[in-house]
């Protein structure tokens, strides 16, 4: 195990072998950003690294839904069409008073805290209803939240379903909304601190210590290591299940508000497959799909990548069908990477 | 049939696993067309022999000499294709399909031109009901396997070990879950192999059963082979006095602790699985050690794992100190300061790719939980330093993953765990297994330590010695029932081993 101590005062091979392979995510973050900004210079450019961390902030947000989830050896697939639901509830609480064609032609103001919460709150109930099935019916997370996931997809179809138009997208949202997703504190002309950045980091700093300074983050990495053992030792295994899947679900209700906020305007196509968007990032970042292994900061850097490749591919004019083959391959690409330094030799 | 005199020859066999010797110089002569029983003890090395015989382990040192031929099995494929099958104790059948797909699955027959070939379902069929119509079972070779009883499984694995034309059969305790009249069947199915000239290697710690199908007896005893015996001039007697009939050659720590008052006071209970224990009755003192011995099917894990919440009660009631307790969940087990040191360490112990740290603590977290419902993480890491040094962890540091220690050192992690939940009652489930021997003493010092201390330990053991040396009074169990409680410092191998086979 121990590498022998450096004759001279010196980096070893070994050391940097070892830096290498347990920074390979990061590693491949920062190669492709160089690599891009040498193709395209404008690349590094405030604005367009501003636009995409805008763009990362909703998606960090399901993704660490998705990935404690993914730590107790589940899966959600569910959290697109969630995000989808939520921003409908959201935005349809949210049309301006002299939009002509309103959800609820005769809605009052309120104060933009309401909606929110109540897309929040119907995240809840979907992750309530997941993790109960998951745990207590103990039907397998993939079926479960696949089941979910056509059955959102109805339930969002039916309240925007305006018939006999059929289900129209929801627009004319308030500015004050809008400008949670869009708006920024100005420093400059060109360097700006948008609002959005400024939640996700928030939900970020609370995920992680989530995750490693509460009894419940421990609980979750011990139910994904090994269920039965956590289960001797004394750890509730439905209690722990059912609150994973309700964080996942109150973040999907904020990504919900916040995407709706952002394009304006919301319809019940929202979050379609952005769930696979979200178990790619987690993955890429290190989030072990068999459970017990993943971090916040992997799971950030595999958002990024994910980003970072989609910004790069754009600005380098690459085809919009070569970008899917593209991502498709980084990912089964980052995976085969990190994967490295769980192998132990035989 | 061979004419030679031996079907099977196994010359000077020896085995070493790190630690463990677990086979020395065992010589095993086979005759063709007999039944030979192996007997021994748990750990007496029955099984590895088997499986060397089986090329699943590769012997270090010796022979094995079939038929005359010398032959070096690197796998079960090659055993099988000289004639050697193996059942197993836990069969692991294909349950969602056929059972005639069971029997010949890898060489299924096939009809076709060329490259371009399908399976032959009739003649798979018909073959099987051959096969069947020899051994005279009755089984509809399409049936799903899953829908068929363990003695019917058996059957099937048998007839899949006839259709290889095997000249030997070892079969690893097989009647451990079978009825009087299943092991009947079972048993007229062996007479009629050995009629066709197939010798059958029957492992099982069954007296009666050994007395009544073996014509020879070998006995192994710490990895030796003690002797080859003629059935038919052995008595039970006999068998057991060679089975035990060692000296204590492991040390055990010396004990200070003093029994107390009673805490824990278990009246019938019973299983809600109908096989397993029943009408079980005992009582527990404050700093008594408690072993609980028996053999394999005894059913002392269930019991366990009942009293810790993890497996049905249907009846009786457990008391602590006097006050009638209910226990569902390992939660309230803890909850009322009992801890459970599992038999299965790897199954149901350790977080292998979680830290030591994190293993030490894991359930436990509760008690580091602040007002602000954040961990106290500094006292945390106060309290894993001093329950690993306490415990003598060797681990590089608490941030090491837990796949990367010993065996012995994981055991001491999982055991500082539950120390730390500070409990009255420890129940510790085969505390040893898997662990070498210097690792075992430092364990049984931990055990006598925490006797000393007061605490009430149960250990649940399959070894004779650790049992005796370590038991301040031993509860003796015998397919789910309770035989007897013997004195610690009185009782004898033989008083042990008696009546852990009353009921065989």
């Amino acid at each position: 195990m121990s590498t022998p101590a450096p004759l001279k005062p010196g980096i070893q091979l070994s050391q940097v072998r070892e830096f290498a392979a347990k920074n390979a995510i990061v590693l491949v973050l920062l190669v492709g950003i160089i690599v891009t900004a040498i193709l395209q210079p404008t690349f590094l450019v405030p604005d367009n690294l501003i636009n995409i961390l805008m763009i990362a902030s909703i998606y960090v947000i399901i993704a660490l839904g998705e990935g404690p989830i993914l730590l107790t050896k589940g899966v959600d697939l569910s959290a697109g069409r969630t995000v989808g639901l939520t921003a409908c509830i959201a935005a349809s609480l949210l049309q301006r008073i002299d939009y002509d064609s309103r959800i609820f032609p005769d809605l009052p103001f309120m104060p933009l805290v309401v909606p929110i919460v109540l897309a929040v709150l119907a995240g809840v109930a979907v992750g309530l209803i997941n993790g109960g099935i998951v745990s207590f019916l103990k039907v397998p997370p993939f079926i479960t939240t696949l089941g979910s996931m056509v059955i959102i997809y109805g339930v969002a179809s039916l309240y925007v379903d305006r018939p006999p138009h059929g289900a129209l997208p929801i627009g004319g949202l308030r500015d004050d909304f809008t400008n949670i997703s869009n708006g920024a504190i100005n420093f400059t002309s060109d360097i700006r601190l948008p609002y959005i950045i400024i939640i996700a980091a928030v939900v970020i700093f609370l995920m992680w210590l989530l995750l490693n300074k509460t009894r419940l983050g421990k609980n979750i990495y011990a139910m994904g290591a090994n269920p039965d053992a956590a289960e001797v030792s004394g750890v509730n295994p439905n209690k722990t299940l059912i609150l994973v899947y309700i964080i996942a679900g109150a973040l999907y209700g904020l990504a919900g508000a916040l995407q709706a906020a952002r394009q304006g305007s919301a319809t019940n196509n929202l979050g379609f497959t952005w769930e696979l968007d979200a178990i790619a990032a987690c993955v890429i970042g290190g989030v072990s799909t068999n459970g017990g292994v993943g971090t916040v900061g992997g799971i950030i850097t595999g958002v990024l990548i994910m980003q970072v490749m989609n910004n790069a591919l754009v600005v380098l004019g690459v085809s919009v069908y070569w970008q899917q083959i593209v991502k498709g391959l980084i990912i089964v690409a980052a995976v085969g990477i990190d994967i490295r330094k769980y192998i132990r030799k035989r | 049939m061979s004419d030679r005199e031996f079907i099977l020859e196994m010359k000077n066999i020896s085995k070493s696993f790190p630690g463990v010797r677990a086979l020395q110089e065992v010589d095993l002569k086979v005759r063709p067309g007999t039944v030979h029983a192996l007997m021994g003890e748990n750990g007496a090395g029955k099984s590895t022999l088997m499986k060397c015989l089986f090329g699943i382990y590769a012997p270090d040192e010796g022979e094995i000499v079939i038929d005359g031929e010398p032959v070096t099995f690197q796998s079960a494929r090659q055993a099988l294709g000289k004639g050697i099958s193996m059942i197993h104790q836990e069969l692991l059948p294909i349950p969602y399909r056929s059972v005639m797909e069971n029997i010949w699955l890898g060489r299924y027959p096939t009809v076709g031109i060329g490259p371009l070939q399908f399976v032959d379902h009739k003649r798979m069929l018909a073959d099987t009901q051959k096969l069947f119509a020899d051994l005279k079972i009755d089984i509809d070779p399409k049936t799903w396997v899953v829908n068929l009883s363990v003695s019917k499984i058996q059957s099937m694995e048998i007839s899949k070990a006839v259709s290889y034309h095997s000249k030997i059969i070892i079969m690893d305790e097989p009647t451990s879950s079978l009825t009087e009249k299943e092991v009947a069947h079972l048993f007229e199915i062996i007479r009629r192999l050995r009629a066709q000239g197939v010798s059958v290697l029957y492992i099982s710690h069954k007296m009666e059963e050994i007395l009544q199908i073996s014509d020879e007896v070998s006995i192994m005893r710490d990895g030796r082979l003690i002797g080859t015996y003629d059935a038919k001039s052995l008595t039970t007697d006999q068998i057991i006095s060679h089975m035990v009939g060692r000296s204590m050659s492991q040390r055990f720590p010396h004990r200070t602790n003093t029994p107390g008052k009673t805490l824990l006071y278990v009246e019938k209970l019973t299983s809600v699985v109908p096989t397993s224990f029943r009408n079980i009755s005992f009582e527990l003192r404050a700093g008594e050690i408690l072993g609980v011995s028996g053999l394999v099917g005894a059913q002392r894990t269930e019991l366990m794992e009942a009293l810790f919440g993890l497996r049905g009660i249907a009846s009786g009631s457990i008391s602590l100190r006097g006050r009638k307790v209910g226990i569902r969940k390992p939660e309230d087990a803890k909850h009322f300061k009992m801890a459970l040191l599992t038999e299965e360490r790897r199954a149901t112990g350790i977080f292998p790719i979680l830290s030591v740290a994190d293993n030490t603590l894991a359930g436990n977290w509760g008690s580091y939980v602040q007002k602000t419902g954040l961990l106290n993480l500094h006292k945390a890491h106060v309290d894993i330093e001093r329950s690993n040094s306490q415990l003598t962890v060797k681990t590089p540091s608490t941030k090491t993953l837990m796949q990367n220690l010993s065996g012995g050192n994981q055991q001491k992690v999982i055991v500082g765990r539950w120390l730390l939940t500070e409990p009255d009652i420890l129940i510790l489930d085969e505390p040893t297994r898997g662990i070498d021997v210097g690792a075992k003493f430092e364990i049984y010092t931990i055990i006598a330590d925490l006797a000393a201390r007061g605490k009430s330990i149960i250990m649940v053991s399959s070894e004779m010695p650790e049992i005796l040396g370590m038991s301040d009074r031993i509860m003796v169990m015998c397919e789910g029932r309770l035989t007897g409680i013997l004195d610690g410092k009185s009782a004898t191998q033989e008083d042990v081993m008696r009546l852990s086979t009353q009921f065989m």
